[in-house]
């Protein structure tokens, strides 16, 4: 006799459903003790319908298949000196402060999504939060392996992770992700997965792997290639998980709701690195960030939402202040990287003339106004020898951990936007309302908060000087201040003989 | 004959990432590994305690009462970092696959006898919820552990758990021409037959331990130490005997699975006991107890497997474990 015919779904359906079982020896709420301190109300979790239907088998060989390609493209970019095809080795930055910044992050999802995938109680969301736990692992791994080659030719790759955890400017990735891994499991994926990933990843990725592709950095946009699939099943999981709260009940509208402003907010403060990356740091830009943020957000974001209004959930707030920023915040932020570059590990140079035309036709409104004549004066100091980086630290924003350098866009772009508001007889400062908000609903987390000037101010950072701050976080003095000069650009300009950077020079 | 090829040759700088550097030494390259799987984890400048656990920092050594000086320690002898991991399991369901699709396509269970075939859906298809309570404790290791070398371990294995709970659900599909017969039934026996409720109870208190260490203990050193070899090992043994070759194919992967897996339950059992005093006895006590409810839990299985010999195949097993775990400093 044959067998039955099983179609794939109730194939699928049977090899990831009805293993698990309603504990009798120990009470399901000590089993799964974390998923429902939040207040979302989960009324069946056979609901769950997941997001891509991929068994272990099937996930073993996909995956295999994809390591294959990309570690032969690795290796025979290490064995071709492959970092000699750069346009040019100051756009390396980019790539410091993607492993520095970006890969820890990959890290934290991981052990945030394995919390998920032991700690949720339907079966299904285990295993999409599973399989996002190893993609995670994955991407962190495979990102170390593609930049190692470059580690062994460039300074300021050398040690990533001691620096994310101590480094004034990667306290706010690492506040993000740690925002995220403190809080419940449904807020935990509703930042993760959806503000994140969903709403935003394309800000991120494109950026950086179309950056790397005009760049001609192979390795990178191979990983990128290789990490795309992965990051079409997390962006699904992301959509599901908002679908299933808000279908699950009714009480959980608002809930979502606060955490989408929440977090839709938190992940654009930290997108105001790639902001600056993708505007400044790039040699070649694919799009600037206004493009990006035109495309990305304001028109698909605006799809997502309208579709999702179905449930009653509405754009995240703030949204229209952060399209406003759009003009801004690239040209602000890397004015405090230029102006701390000794500070910084990775290079800073200001933009060259081409650059700056660039700028000009990118950002027509703001550009020429308010942020060439910046540049333009700290390159004729430079010329006359005059230029030196700030003294002082700067005041960072209590929740973002950016400093306060983003302004009134809508009323006033010269004035800082500061906000202030006290809690138990303290004061604490944030740079917008957006910020502020997040503050004064959760405090006593927010108080809680590492600020990495504070912490030098308190001596808790290798001592006093700035010397002292940077031994302790490792950046040696190859690594840090103008790419001019450096021992980057003096090897690149061995290998390559002229290069751009100097003829502007 | 040796063709040169002329390449550029570009000294580099260094050799490899500062943190290897320091462990490994600066003369050669770290491999592969040791870049993906060391020190990755955040040690310090937490920014906030988890509201679920305020008694502790998102990562934090103190969720177990193990100590080490150094969590990076243990090495794990198969070097698996994502890329060889996933490779070596492709290849192992590439077999696994072609295994099950021969049984399928030459209906070998057809002439597998009936009491064969009774004695595959009685002791073998309800392990797939076993293996499910192991991808969650590994799960949960994966959350609760402290470092990234660990962190990928148990990920890696949750993984395989997960894959072994589907496989053990194929030979109950294919056994019954994909009918859900047996997968059904092996379901109220687990919840409700009298010779699987002491492990069933052992695993949902497994669920609720507080220290990820000792769970690692009870988990992966104790059950697994058990069940694999009595089932997958001597009990296909047994059924190939009785004209059931045709399962062995089956449970293959499980099989060679733990055969591999020991290599590193070993290694770390060892440098977790060589650490101190304390560390050797608190393993030691773990193995103890865990050994002492398991192997009760296991024996009503072991009877249903073997009849009155599976008093001695546990017992046989029992002893392989506490010889292996002794020789690695575990007091047994």
């Amino acid at each position: 006799m044959p067998s039955k015919k099983l179609n794939l779904r109730k194939r699928y359906e049977l090899l990831t459903r009805g293993m698990g079982w309603e504990t009798t020896h120990q009470k399901m709420d000590d089993v799964f003790p974390y998923d429902t301190f939040e207040g979302i109300k989960i009324t069946d979790w056979d609901k769950w319908e997941d997001p891509f239907r991929l068994t272990m088998d099937a996930y073993w060989k996909f995956q295999a298949e994809k390591e294959r390609k990309l570690y032969a493209v690795i290796d025979s970019f290490a064995q071709n000196n492959g970092q000699t095809n750069l346009a040019d080795a100051s756009y390396l930055s980019a790539i410091k402060l993607f492993i520095t910044g970006v890969t820890p992050i990959e890290y934290a999802a991981h052990r945030g999504f394995a919390h998920l995938g032991r700690h949720f109680r339907g079966d299904g969301a285990r295993i999409a939060c599973q399989m996002q736990a190893i993609d995670e692992l994955r991407h962190q791994q495979t990102q170390v392996h593609t930049i190692s080659h470059y580690n062994k030719h460039f300074d300021g790759l050398h040690d990533p992770f001691h620096q994310f955890d101590r480094v004034w400017y990667l306290s706010v990735p690492k506040a993000f992700s740690e925002d995220a891994l403190s809080a419940g499991p449904f807020e935990f994926i509703t930042s993760i997965s959806f503000a994140f990933e969903y709403v935003l990843t394309n800000l991120l990725f494109v950026p950086f792997m179309s950056g790397a592709a005009y760049n001609g950095d192979m390795a990178t946009v191979t990983f990128g290639f290789s990490a795309q699939s992965d990051e079409s099943r997390h962006m699904t999981l992301g959509l599901e998980i908002i679908k299933f709260m808000l279908e699950q009940h009714e009480d959980n509208l608002p809930i979502v709701q606060r955490w989408m402003d929440k977090h839709f907010w938190r992940a654009y403060r930290l997108l105001a690195l790639v902001a600056t990356m993708q505007d400044y740091m790039l040699t070649n830009s694919p799009m600037s960030w206004k493009e990006a943020w035109d495309v990305y957000f304001v028109e698909n974001g605006g799809a997502l939402f309208e579709d999702l209004s179905r449930y009653g959930l509405r754009m995240p707030k703030y949204h229209e202040l952060a399209t406003a920023e759009a003009d801004h915040i690239s040209h602000q932020v890397w004015s405090v990287f230029c102006s701390l570059g000794n500070a910084t590990g990775f290079h800073t140079f200001l933009p060259t003339e081409e650059k700056m035309a660039w700028l000009s036709e990118k950002y027509p409104d703001t550009f020429d106004k308010y942020y060439r004549p910046r540049f333009e004066y700290w390159a004729k100091q430079q010329a006359e020898g005059t230029f030196e980086f700030q003294k002082g630290l700067p005041q960072l924003c209590q929740v973002c951990q950016v400093p306060m350098v983003f302004t009134e866009v809508q009323t006033d772009p010269m004035q800082i936007s500061y906000r202030v508001t006290e809690h138990g007889g303290d004061k604490y400062h944030f740079c917008s309302d957006g910020c502020k908000d997040i503050f004064e609903y959760e405090p006593e987390k927010y108080v809680q908060a590492w600020l990495p000037v504070h912490q030098i101010y308190q001596g808790n950072c290798g001592g006093a000087t700035i010397p002292e701050v940077l031994e302790w976080y490792k950046f040696s003095p190859d690594d840090t201040g103008d790419y001019i000069g450096s021992r980057d650009h003096a090897r690149w300009q061995e290998w390559k003989g002229t290069d751009a950077m100097v003829k502007q020079a | 004959m040796s063709i040169e090829i002329s390449a550029k040759s570009i000294q580099p700088i260094r050799l490899s990432y500062g943190n290897l550097e320091e462990r490994f030494g600066n003369k050669k390259p770290a491999s592969r590994y040791q870049e993906a799987v060391y020190d990755v984890q955040p040690t310090a400048n937490f920014q906030f305690r988890p509201i679920w656990d305020k008694n502790h920092e998102i990562y934090d050594k103190k969720r177990t009462a193990i100590v080490m000086e150094d969590w990076y320690s243990f090495a794990d002898p198969r070097q698996y970092y994502y890329g060889t991991y996933n490779i070596t399991r492709s290849k192992q369901q590439d077999v696994a696959e072609h295994n099950f699709s021969f049984v399928d396509k030459r209906d070998l269970f057809d002439s597998v006898p009936d009491a064969v075939k009774q004695q595959v859906r009685d002791i073998l298809v309800p392990l797939r919820h076993v293996e499910w309570a192991a991808n969650m404790n590994n799960c949960q290791i994966t959350d609760e552990c402290y470092g990234s070398n660990f962190s990928s371990l148990a990920m890696f294995n949750a993984m395989d758990r997960l894959g072994m709970a589907q496989y053990v659900t194929r030979i109950g599909l294919l056994i019954d021409k994909n009918e859900e017969t047996s997968i059904d039934a092996a379901k109220i026996a687990w919840m409700e037959a009298p010779e699987w409720q002491e492990l069933r109870h052992a695993i949902e208190d497994m669920f609720v331990l507080d220290d990820w260490f000792e769970l690692m203990v009870a988990q992966n050193f104790v059950l697994d130490g058990l069940i694999f070899p009595l089932i997958y090992n001597r009990f296909e043994k047994k059924l190939t005997k009785e004209g059931g070759a045709t399962v062995a194919m089956l449970t293959e992967f499980m099989d060679d699975w733990y055969a591999e897996t020991v290599r590193w339950s070993n290694a770390l059992a060892k440098v977790t006991v060589k650490e101190s005093d304390a560390n050797k006895t608190l393993v030691s006590e773990w193995v103890a107890k865990w050994t002492s409810r398991l192997t009760a839990a296991v024996e009503p299985i072991a009877l249903k497997a073997f009849g009155a010999e599976g008093i001695n195949e546990l017992a046989e097993v029992k002893q392989e474990l506490l010889t292996r775990l002794g020789k690695q400093g575990v007091t047994v």
